[in-house]
């Protein structure tokens, strides 16, 4: 689950003319682009960036919603939670393994997530305090990434389009999951009324910005859309994603927070409020409430993984050096 | 099973509660396992966690909602996993040890996995066909957890120094739980005798030659049977569960009675 | 520290028999029975395996798209190799 908003691409290139027109041709004539084939380097570079920044937005978004596996209310809701979270974990690991198909490696890519070089999501260092959250959690910033992420089930690269397109697959569940927990609660009683409006205030307008700041500002991104890395635009998704909610919230006699927001016949489309995007660099920059905990769990849990890796690494080589010398015997 | 005596009449509480009791082993080995979701040392593991405690939530609310029916007092799974006090519930005590690091993790599931594997199996020639249907669908389960534990044993103590030593404290420290796996009480002495249940104290000396196979090839040593903790089925704990509790009940006690 | 790289495999999987095995993605392990399982473990949660093939990615030969002219060129041009090259009478039916 991760949104648009690449954060510090550069697609600056520098091949020739030629090259450049003749990539262009490829793109423009929809063929998808496989990992050995010739590429400008600003194109490499834009998507090892932005698929190792999804990655780590999946990787890390494990956190908020873990923190509640082992509080969820019922024991079917426990293993819709866990299978979620797990499935998180999974398309961590089928991006990076794309963006491996790039030079990089995940080692590489780790290193740049624990020393804070690269970004991920901001919508992840916002904390999931109430079990609310878990399913507004689900049904917006999931909602929020499906609008994206179907998109880009078309990217010109082979094999992040292949990811994405197993990753929607798998995905399809979890926005039903938060909306069926948002359900559940504002069918019930006074109180989980209360608190499923709650989350809705405060998951609301982080949602939002998860799609990143409007074009102007996103300067990278018209290289993207060339390059068809990317197919629309910031807003344009923004909108999208608003107008598929507003009647959800609707339906389940909720108050979206945003007292400028109404239906515009002309565009048959919602205007909304002001987006407060100082808010948004303040946490993209770190002085989220969770951005430094976030940080260091996944350090801990690297540093304590070590002696395990380190472990079976050893053991693979006395295998191998055990077979060997045992073919060695034999000869 | 010897066959000589005729079948007792098995009560429903009897069969109740070893129900509950096995339903217990598995919600609180699940809810330590989920503890594990980003935190494994790779993603691989991360998810292959994940799928073992899914395996036993499974297994655990199949149990539940059996337990439920047998009492027949309208207790469905969410009642019996989250509405329970301490001394009620009935899972053996290795299950709710700390996950302490990898190693502590991986021979909890290892010894726990050698147990359940033949548990399982001779579960599914149980007179009672909930339950066989239960066991056949948990035997293929914990087949692979055995296997998936069995490789990281081998791994982690034939792989550094480091790794060893810490199998050889997490063998040590868990070791005092296992004697608890094969105890007969009195609940299971009467399912054993009416073919419903397992004889657990028979399922020893195939645990001792699983788990000392794949220590061997670990290079590493089962430690000496010293005393062996008890209590568990009794609802005599040790001080990890009441913790396990407070959050696994967490919103069932806040807010009483809801749906969620 | 800089942690010295495990292993990539890639994995194929059958989902049913009678298929073949179809690129599913790609794993880290150490070697190829936790190759094994982690292909279990990551690409077959949802019923979508019946049989895994793991295979070390350093193992894998590819052509060289530079080649691709080479290598695939030709082939376009022998159109006889298929059905639709050769006429046949309506009226002799289906061949």
């Amino acid at each position: 689950m991760y949104s648009q908003g690449l954060i510090g691409a550069d697609g600056k290139t520098h091949e020739d003319a030629a090259f450049l027109a003749a990539f262009q041709a490829r793109i423009d004539a929809e063929q998808k682009i496989e990992p050995n084939d010739p590429m400008p380097e600003g194109y490499r570079k834009t998507l090892v960036r932005q698929i190792s920044q999804h990655a780590h937005s999946e990787i890390i978004g494990m956190q908020p919603e873990g923190n509640w596996i082992s509080r969820a209310p019922t024991l079917r809701r426990k293993a819709a939670l866990l299978a979620k979270v797990q499935d998180e974990g999974g398309h961590g690991l089928y991006l990076y393994s794309a963006a491996e198909t790039l030079g990089v490696s995940r080692e590489e890519m780790t290193e740049q997530l624990l020393s804070g070089a690269a970004k991920y999501s901001s919508i992840f260092n916002y904390p999931a305090l109430t079990w609310a959250d878990i399913g507004a959690i689900g049904w917006l910033v999931d909602g929020a990434a499906i609008m994206n992420q179907i998109v880009l089930c078309r990217c010109s690269y082979g094999p992040y389009a292949r990811a994405m397109i197993r990753i929607c697959k798998e995905e399809s569940f979890h926005q039903r999951q938060g909306y069926e927990i948002m359900i559940a609660l504002c069918n019930g009683s006074e109180e989980q009324k209360e608190l499923a409006q709650d989350a809705l205030n405060r998951f609301w307008w982080p949602s939002l910005m998860m799609f990143g700041p409007p074009e102007g500002e996103s300067v990278h991104s018209n290289q993207s859309m060339i390059w068809k890395i990317k197919r629309f635009s910031n807003d344009d998704l923004r909108d999208k994603f608003i107008n598929a909610s507003v009647p959800q919230a609707e339906k389940l006699g909720l108050t979206i927070p945003d007292p400028d927001l109404k239906w515009n016949e002309a565009k048959q489309g919602y205007d909304h409020g002001e987006i407060d995007w100082d808010e948004f660099w303040r946490v993209v920059k770190g002085d989220g409430i969770c951005n430094r905990e976030r940080l260091k769990n996944r350090r801990r849990v690297d540093r304590d993984g070590a002696w395990v890796r380190e472990a079976a690494m050893a053991h693979a080589q006395k295998r191998a050096a055990r077979t060997a010398s045992a073919r060695i015997a034999a000869e | 099973m010897s066959g000589t005596c005729e079948p007792m009449m098995t009560s429903n509480q009897t069969l109740f509660s070893y129900v509950l009791r096995l339903a217990d082993d598995h919600l609180i080995l699940s809810q330590r396992l989920g503890e594990w979701c980003g935190e494994a040392p790779t993603l691989e593991e991360d998810l292959a966690l994940a799928n073992i405690a899914l395996d036993l939530i499974g297994q655990a609310r199949a149990l539940y909602a059996y337990a439920g029916q047998v009492e027949g007092k309208g207790r469905d799974e969410d009642q019996l996993a989250f509405m329970r006090y301490e001394r009620d519930y009935q899972n053996l005590l290795i299950t709710e040890q700390p996950n302490g690091d990898f190693a502590h993790t991986i021979v909890r599931q290892f010894f726990i996995s050698a147990y359940m594997d033949p548990f399982w199996r001779r579960m599914e020639g149980s007179k009672d066909d909930m339950l066989a249907a239960i066991a056949a669908k948990a035997s293929k389960e914990v087949t692979y957890h055995l296997r998936h534990t069995s490789e990281w044993v081998i791994r982690l103590g034939d792989g550094t120094r480091e790794s060893h030593e810490r199998m050889v404290e997490a063998l040590d420290d868990l070791m005092m739980f296992t004697g608890e796996l094969f105890e007969m009480d009195a609940v299971a002495q009467e399912m054993l005798q009416s073919g419903v249940g397992v004889d657990a104290s028979d399922l020893k000396a195939e645990w001792q030659h699983t788990v000392q196979t794949i220590l061997q090839e670990a290079t590493l040593e089962l430690p000496k049977a010293g005393h062996m903790q008890t209590g568990g089925r009794m609802g005599r704990h040790s001080e990890h569960l009441g913790h396990i509790l407070s959050e696994l009940q967490y919103m069932q006690r806040s807010f009483p009675g809801l749906t969620w | 520290m800089s942690e010295a790289a495990m292993p990539l495999w890639e994995v194929f999987i059958r989902a049913r028999n009678g298929l073949s095995h179809k690129h599913a993605g790609s794993i880290h392990a150490t070697d190829a029975e936790m190759a094994l399982h982690a292909a279990r473990d990551v690409y077959t949660r949802r019923g979508e395996g019946q049989s895994i093939w793991v295979v070390r990615s350093s193992d894998i030969v590819a052509s060289d798209p530079v080649d691709k002219d080479m290598m695939f060129e030709p082939t376009a041009s022998k159109i006889y190799r298929h059905p639709t090259f050769y006429e046949i009478p309506d009226d002799v039916g289906n061949m």
